[in-house]
């Protein structure tokens, strides 16, 4: 009860409730008695620490009073514009990404080399079939208008090429690719005169195609102009070619280039002439007038390399016609009436031969 | 929202006056002012913002020990007094947790702040010996404790918060509570 008393009275003593006389008999005893200056020390700090400790809590409260009216959401959302889990998963995983996509290049390129396509020149045949919805989609409103006054088919078919009279009872030659999975086939020429017609026989091989008209208002063609060369033509031989890319007639003119054509092909010639999609099965004339090939593919990237088979394998294939599929004598021209004219009379003159191929 | 912080940033001798002086708004004010920055800081070095509270109000504390201790002078904004301290504290949270971040130097510190974190720590061990301590004393002692020593209240408002009849009683129920309280505290 001895220390109770004391630390009653060390309490008063230092929260200043002890009257000036008090005050003093306390310093005093605290003077005279050792152990009680040494208790009155240990208490008076032990009230300073308690002190301390509770103002910490106040402070810590008062600071999560102001925390709570903080939205630190909306704060997070404005200090940090990027989503911070994407950043942590960035900042962890960059490492690997790097080496995962050294990894992947080195590969790329390892596999490039060794297998020698890096430094190989890809260039590629293409076949000259046009496919005419796309030319549909960006004309559409001409297109229309010119089926409105067509007496053919409404239907632009669904690709195009070009092919060319080989006799007047209405043979047509043209392209294999052009008329390869066909369901029906017309023709079409400049001065819009069109009729319906049906293999008569087809050379993958040569990529060469003959057709029948077997349209029942067709008569005759008349005599063809021109002729067909039964040698190889020579190189830096002037030619010059007319067919559909579009739905007019568009004449093109080269020369030989070469006596092979695409890889060392010793069926066609390369002819450095302006061609597109749709000029496939046109004729290819030299000068005076002999059809001496059919434009049948260019090189992709390359410029100035078209590529005609050579009309020595049109004959060919002509003679390989079986007897029965021909119900007409097919005879090819013999007499060339275009050797001395202009090039513009030339043009006049086989224009009606040439004919646009529509592919259903 | 970032523009009124910005354009609200108090004056720093004001604010180291209210806190001496132990004025509710200064802290009001410089939690305002600076707590984004150190939110921002832990963010983005791994943190989250339960963190980031945790670091920056252990930086208040600390400025409020040297403050109310008398001997601060501040050579340097508070803004970055407060930023060396925080990431000097995140810094060795990161340690701890063992994923530590490069982006964090620790070159170029503001040095004073190391005897203040370590006087800060030590502090902070003894006040969770007292609650620890306390929270095993058990009612009705915990409060009567808290009440007189950590609150300050006096014996009289103590009386009538618990109802006893007179004082006497109730500086000997306190006395008791007081033996037992550092028993736990000392032995621990």
């Amino acid at each position: 009860m001895k220390n109770l008393n004391l630390i009653n009275q060390i309490e008063a003593y230092l929260r200043g409730e002890m009257s000036p006389e008090e005050r003093k008999a306390f310093e005093q005893l605290l003077m005279e008695d050792p152990t009680v200056d040494q208790q009155f020390k240990e208490h008076q700090q032990l009230m300073a620490f308690m002190q301390a400790y509770g103002e910490r809590q106040r402070l810590q409260h008062a600071m999560n009073l102001i925390h709570e009216q903080i939205d630190v959401n909306a704060l997070k959302n404005e200090l940090m514009p990027f989503s911070t889990k994407v950043v942590r998963l960035w900042r962890s995983y960059r490492n690997y990404a790097a080496i995962a996509a050294v990894a992947a290049i080195v590969t790329v390129f390892s596999t490039l080399i060794f297998s020698g396509h890096l430094f190989e020149n890809n260039a590629s045949y293409s076949a000259l079939r046009r496919e005419i919805n796309k030319i549909k989609r960006s004309q559409n409103d001409l297109v229309k208008d010119i089926k409105g006054k067509a007496k053919g088919p409404l239907n632009p078919g669904e690709f195009g090429g070009t092919g060319f009279a080989l006799s007047s009872n209405g043979y047509i030659a043209t392209n294999y690719h052009v008329v390869k999975g066909a369901d029906s086939l017309y023709i079409q020429n400049a001065a819009g005169a069109t009729y319906k017609v049906k293999t008569v026989y087809l050379d993958p091989a040569y990529d060469i195609a003959v057709l029948q008209i077997v349209d029942p208002e067709f008569e005759s063609l008349g005599k063809l102009p021109y002729t067909f060369k039964k040698s190889n033509a020579d190189l830096g031989e002037d030619v010059f070619t007319i067919g559909f890319p579009r739905e007019e007639p568009v004449y093109g003119k080269g020369y030989l280039s070469s006596n092979t054509g695409f890889d060392g092909d010793t069926v066609a010639y390369q002819v450095s002439i302006p061609v597109n999609p749709g000029n496939s099965g046109g004729p290819l004339l030299d000068n005076r007038g002999n059809v001496i090939g059919i434009i049948s593919g260019k090189q992709d990237r390359t410029d100035g390399a078209a590529f005609a088979i050579k009309s020595t394998y049109l004959l060919q294939s002509i003679n390989e016609i079986p007897e029965k599929d021909l119900d007409r004598n097919l005879i090819l021209n013999k007499k060339n009436s275009l050797s001395n004219l202009a090039r513009k009379e030339q043009i006049k003159r086989i224009q009606d031969y040439i004919f646009m191929i529509r592919v259903y | 929202m970032k523009d009124k912080i910005n354009s609200s940033i108090p004056d720093d001798k004001e604010i180291l006056l209210g806190i001496r002086n132990g004025t509710k708004q200064s802290l009001e004010l410089i939690y305002q002012a600076h707590f984004p920055m150190i939110l921002q800081m832990v963010i983005s070095n791994n943190g989250d913002e339960e963190e980031a509270k945790d670091i920056f109000q252990e930086s208040i504390i600390v400025l409020y020990n040297k403050v109310k201790a008398g001997n601060f002078e501040l050579n340097s904004k508070l803004k970055t007094y407060i930023y060396a301290i925080c990431r000097r504290l995140w810094l060795k949270r990161l340690n701890q947790q063992s994923k530590f971040t490069h982006q964090l130097s620790v070159a170029e510190e503001v040095e004073e702040s190391t005897t203040d974190l370590e006087e800060y720590e030590h502090q902070n061990r003894q006040f969770q010996l007292m609650q620890t301590a306390l929270s095993q004393l058990g009612e009705p002692c915990k409060t009567i404790i808290e009440e007189f020593y950590l609150h300050n209240k006096s014996m009289q408002d103590i009386c009538e918060q618990f109802g006893y009849t007179n004082a006497d009683n109730a500086k000997t129920q306190k006395y008791k509570c007081l033996q037992r309280l550092k028993k736990l505290f000392f032995k621990a």
